[in-house]
C-alpha cells in the first residue's frame, strides 16, 4: 500500500489500537456463542458446556459453540450487558438456574431489571434441594430433626454454600417456615460454595447442609452422608429411590434447581424460536439423555414460551415468599 | 496397597500421556509466566478443547494437572525478572527474587527457584501418595475457627516483615483488609462498598488487583523516570547463569520446612497458593532471618515461597480425590472438567476410578522431573530476557495481561479498575510503600472476616469457639510467640550485647 507512507505512524496506532478495542468489545462472533456469567468452572460454566457440548454431539449447530465468561454481581453483569448491549445477538444464550430467578425477585439485579427483560428459552435440567446429615448424626428422619428444630431453633447449626437470601438459605427457611418456625431465627453458617460447606458437614463444624440431591451422590455412595429429605414434588428414580421427600413426610416444601438459559430482549421470534427448537429437539436425543444424567441432572422439558411463563411465575412466587419469610418488605 | 500407583505409572507412561504431561508443563510454564493469565484461566481455555480432541479422561487430568503445576513453576518469572507477580502464589517471590535479580543474579534466582519448586512439589507428591485419605481426615476438621486461628497466625508473623518501616507495613496490611470487605457480604448477602456498580458485586478481582498494584504501577513509575530523564532500577549486567549447588545447600533447610507447609496449607480446603507462600515467607524469615537480609535478595527469601506455592499445589489434590471437595481454586475447575467425563470426584474414587487416580498421580511425578529438567536450562534463556529494554518488557507484559483479565471479564470495568488500582499503587510506592503487605492483607483478610463470622454464626455468637479445639490453641500460642519472642529476643540482646563488646 503506497499511501501508508503517508498516514502518520501515531495514527496507524491508534487506529489499529482502536479497531482491536473495538472488536474486542463487539466480539460479533458469527458462532453460536453461550455466557457463563461467572469465572470459569462454576457452575454456569458447566451449564454452558452442557449446551455446547450436547449440541455439538447431536449435530444441532453447524460450527462449535464458544464459551464466554462475564463474571460479576452474581449475573447481574451479564444480564446487563444482554438487556442492554447485546440485545438482539440471534446467536448469543446465557446460563441462568433458579439462583437467577430468586435475584430477580429480591432486586439483586438492580431494581430496574424485571423479569420481562430478556426472553427466557429452556431448561435442560433440573437438580432438587437436600437435607443432608452426617451418617451418625442422631435424627433418623427429617420429623426428627424439625422437632428439635421446632423445640430450639438456635441448637441445630444448618450450613450451605451461600449467603442469607441465597437459594441455599431459601431451602433451609422454607423448611422453617412449613414447620411455624422463624427462618430469623435460624443458625446458618454461610460459605463458599457447596464443597466447603460439605467439608465442614463432614468434620462436625456443622450439623444440616442444605444441598443438592444429584451432586451428592459420591458421598450418599460412599455412606457418609445421609439424606433425609429430597425437595422434590415425587420421589427421584435410581440411587435416590430409598430418599423421602420432605413432602410425603409432611413438610410442603419443593426446591426444583433449573439449569436454563435466555437471549436478549430483542432477538427475533425466528431466532427464537429456532433456539427453543434445538434445545427440545437435543433434549430427546440419546446421546444427550446420557450426557444430562451424567452430570446429574434431572429431566425438564419446558422450551420456548412455556418456560418463559414458567420463570415469571417462579419470580413472583420468590417475591412472595421472600416478604413471608422476611427477607425483603 | 500401591496397586493404584504402579497401575498408574502404566497409563501415565504411555507415549499420548507422556506426551501430554510435557505439553502441559509447557503450556503451564508459559500461562504461569504470563501475568494474568494464571492456572485457572489456562485450564479453563484447554479444558473444552481437551474435551473436542476426544481424550480420555485421565489423559485430559494428566493434561490439565500439568498446566497446573506447571503454572506454580513459571509464576516465579516475571516476578523476578520484572518484579511483576506471574499469578497469585508468585506475590511473596518479588520479595527477594527481583533484588537478585537487580544484583545481575537473575540466572541463579531463576535456577535455585526451580529447584526449590522442584522439591516442595516432590515432598507434597510423595505426601499426597503416602497419607492422602488420613489427611483428608484432618483436613475437614479445620474449621472456621481454626481458619481464623490460622490467618491471626499469619498476620502475626507479618510483623517479621515490618522491617524498617513498621508502621508502613502496618498501614498497607489495613489498605488491604479495606479493600477485601467490597462486595457481597459473604454472611448476609449485603451490599458493601459497590455504588450500586454491579461489577463490584463479587468483590475486587485477585489477577486485577495483582496487575494493577504491580504491573500498572511499575509502568506508571517508568514514565515518570522517563520524563525525568533518570536511569531507572539500574540492572546490574547478567552474571553466570547457572545455580551453584553451594547456593542450594545454603537453602536446604528453607526449602525443606516451606515444602511441609506449603504442602499442610494446600491440603486445608479453602486456601491456596498465595496463603501458602505467605506464610512460608514469614515463618522463615522469622526462623533464619537473623542479618535482617531477607527483602533484599536474599536466596531463602527466593526458595521458602517457590517450595511452598508448589507444594500446595499438589496438597490441594488430597481434599480433591478423597473427598471431592476443592482444595484450591484451580482444583475446582479440575472438579469440573472431571464431570464432564462423568466422573463424580469423590471418597469412592480411589476404589471406582483406580486408572485416573493413579495415572493421575503417577504423572504428577513425572511432570514434576519434567519441569525441573524443562526450567533449569531455562533459566539461563529467561534471565536474557533482562536485556530487551524495560520500557518494551513491562509494557508489554502489561499488555497481555490486560487482554488476560479482559478475556476473563468480557467487560470494561474489571479494566478501569485495574488502572485505578495501578494509580494507587504508583502513589503508595512513591510514598514508600511496600505492596506485599498489601497483596497480604488483601488476601488474608477476607479468608479472616468470612471465618470468624462463620465461627461465631456456629456457636451463635460465643467467643469460646475460637479456643476450643487443640489446633486453635496451638495456633494462637504460635502467633503470640512469633510476636512476643522477637520482642524479648531483642531486650535480651540489648542487654547482654553490649556487656560482651565492653
Amino acid at each position: 500500500m503506497p499511501n501508508s507512507r503517508i498516514i502518520p505512524r501515531w495514527l496507524v496506532a491508534v487506529v489499529t489500537g482502536g479497531a482491536l478495542l473495538a472488536g474486542a468489545v463487539q466480539a460479533q462472533a458469527k458462532p453460536p456463542e453461550c455466557i457463563a456469567p461467572a469465572k470459569p468452572g462454576g457452575g454456569y460454566d458447566l451449564t454452558c458446556r452442557l449446551a455446547a457440548n450436547g449440541l455439538q454431539e447431536a449435530k444441532l449447530i453447524d460450527e462449535p459453540m464458544m464459551v464466554s465468561y462475564m463474571p460479576g454481581g452474581i449475573g447481574a453483569v451479564a444480564y446487563n450487558h444482554v438487556t442492554g448491549v447485546r440485545d438482539d445477538d440471534p446467536n448469543l444464550i446465557v446460563a441462568a438456574s433458579t439462583g437467577a430467578a430468586l435475584n430477580l425477585a429480591l432486586g439483586k439485579f438492580g431494581i430496574k431489571h424485571k423479569v420481562d427483560d430478556v426472553r427466557w428459552l429452556g431448561a435442560l435440567g433440573v437438580d432438587y434441594g437436600a437435607v443432608v446429615v452426617r451418617k451418625d448424626a442422631p435424627w433418623n428422619n427429617l420429623d426428627e430433626l424439625m422437632k428439635a428444630m421446632k423445640k430450639d431453633p438456635s441448637s441445630v447449626v444448618i450450613g450451605a454454600g451461600g449467603t442469607i437470601g441465597s437459594q441455599d438459605w431459601m431451602k433451609a427457611a422454607l423448611m422453617a417456615k412449613a414447620d411455624d418456625v422463624d427462618p430469623r431465627k435460624l443458625r446458618y453458617v454461610s460459605f463458599e460454595g457447596g464443597g466447603e460447606a460439605l467439608a465442614a458437614l463432614l468434620g462436625e463444624h456443622i450439623q444440616v447442609f442444605t444441598g443438592d440431591l444429584a451432586e451428592l451422590k459420591p458421598q450418599l455412595d460412599s455412606g457418609e452422608i445421609r439424606i433425609l429429605a429430597a425437595l422434590s414434588e415425587e420421589r427421584m428414580g435410581g440411587p435416590y429411590a430409598d430418599i423421602p421427600t420432605a413432602k410425603e413426610q409432611g413438610y410442603d416444601v419443593e426446591w426444583p434447581i433449573w439449569r436454563g438459559y435466555y437471549m436478549g430482549p430483542n432477538v427475533s421470534d425466528e431466532a427464537y424460536q429456532q433456539w427453543a427448537d434445538r434445545l427440545r429437539e437435543l433434549n430427546e436425543t440419546e446421546s444427550f439423555k446420557k450426557l444430562r444424567e451424567g452430570r446429574g441432572l434431572f429431566p425438564m422439558s419446558k422450551f420456548g414460551d412455556d418456560f418463559h411463563q414458567y420463570v415469571k411465575q417462579q419470580v413472583s412466587d420468590f417475591e412472595t415468599l421472600a416478604k413471608e419469610v422476611g427477607l425483603t418488605q | 496397597m500401591f496397586d493404584f500407583l504402579i497401575q498408574g505409572f502404566g497409563v501415565a507412561l504411555t507415549p499420548l500421556n507422556l506426551g501430554l504431561a510435557f505439553l502441559g508443563a509447557l503450556l503451564g510454564t508459559l500461562f504461569g509466566a504470563l501475568p494474568g493469565i494464571g492456572p485457572i484461566n489456562g485450564i479453563a481455555i484447554l479444558m473444552p478443547l481437551a474435551y473436542t480432541l476426544g481424550l480420555p479422561a485421565e489423559s485430559a487430568l494428566i493434561l490439565l494437572a500439568g498446566i497446573y503445576t506447571g503454572s506454580e513453576y513459571g509464576g516465579r518469572m516475571s516476578s523476578i525478572l520484572l518484579n511483576v507477580p506471574g499469578d497469585a502464589g508468585a506475590v511473596m517471590t518479588t520479595l527477594d527474587g527481583h533484588p537478585l535479580a537487580k544484583k545481575g543474579l537473575a540466572g541463579p534466582a531463576l535456577g535455585l527457584s526451580a529447584v526449590s519448586s522442584f522439591i516442595g512439589a516432590t515432598v507434597a507428591i510423595v505426601g499426597l501418595t503416602l497419607f492422602a485419605p488420613l489427611l483428608a481426615v484432618v483436613a475437614v476438621k479445620f474449621g472456621p475457627a481454626e481458619f481464623f486461628a490460622l490467618m491471626i497466625f499469619a498476620f502475626a508473623s507479618m510483623s517479621a516483615m515490618m522491617g524498617k518501616d513498621p508502621i508502613k507495613t502496618l498501614i498497607g496490611a489495613v489498605l488491604g483488609v479495606l479493600i477485601s470487605t467490597v462486595g457481597v457480604d459473604s454472611g448476609t448477602g449485603v451490599l458493601r462498598f459497590t455504588f450500586d456498580m454491579p461489577e463490584l458485586y463479587d468483590g475486587i478481582d485477585f489477577v486485577v488487583m495483582i496487575i494493577g498494584l504491580f504491573a500498572v504501577s511499575e509502568i506508571l513509575l517508568m514514565l515518570e523516570h522517563a520524563f525525568r530523564h533518570d536511569q531507572d532500577g539500574e540492572m546490574a549486567p547478567i552474571g553466570r547463569v547457572m545455580v551453584k549447588m553451594s547456593e542450594v545447600m545454603y537453602c536446604k533447610w528453607a526449602i525443606l520446612r516451606s515444602s511441609v507447609i506449603g504442602f499442610v496449607i494446600g491440603v486445608l480446603p479453602g486456601t491456596g497458593a498465595s496463603v501458602a507462600s505467605a506464610v512460608a515467607y514469614t515463618t522463615e524469615k522469622r526462623i533464619s532471618d537473623r542479618d535482617n537480609t531477607f527483602g533484599t535478595g536474599d536466596m531463602r527469601g527466593l526458595a521458602a515461597p517457590e517450595a511452598a506455592n508448589n507444594a500446595s499445589a499438589a496438597g490441594s489434590f488430597v481434599p480433591m480425590l478423597t473427598l471431592g471437595i476443592p482444595g484450591s481454586g484451580t482444583t475446582a475447575i479440575l472438579l469440573g472438567a472431571l464431570m464432564l467425563y462423568n466422573i463424580n470426584p469423590g471418597p469412592m474414587m480411589f476404589r471406582e476410578q483406580p486408572v485416573v487416580v493413579g495415572g493421575l498421580i503417577a504423572s504428577l511425578y513425572i511432570g514434576n522431573v519434567m519441569l525441573l529438567l524443562l526450567n533449569l536450562p531455562l533459566a539461563g534463556v529467561f534471565a536474557r530476557v533482562l536485556q530487551v529494554p524495560r520500557w518494551i518488557l513491562v509494557p508489554s507484559v502489561a499488555i497481555l495481561a490486560f487482554v488476560g483479565v479482559y478475556q476473563l471479564h468480557s467487560d470494561l470495568m474489571a479494566i478501569y479498575l485495574m488502572l485505578a488500582i495501578g494509580v494507587f499503587g504508583y502513589v503508595l510506592r512513591k510514598f514508600g510503600f511496600s505492596l506485599a503487605p498489601v497483596v497480604l492483607g488483601f488476601v488474608l483478610g477476607g479468608l479472616m472476616e468470612e471465618n470468624l463470622r462463620r465461627a461465631l454464626s456456629i456457636s451463635g455468637g460465643d467467643v469460646a469457639i475460637l479456643f476450643q479445639s487443640g489446633l486453635s490453641i496451638g495456633l494462637w500460642i504460635a502467633a503470640a510467640l512469633v510476636v512476643l519472642v522477637p520482642m524479648f529476643a531483642g531486650k535480651l540482646k540489648a542487654k547482654f550485647l553490649p556487656a560482651k563488646v565492653s
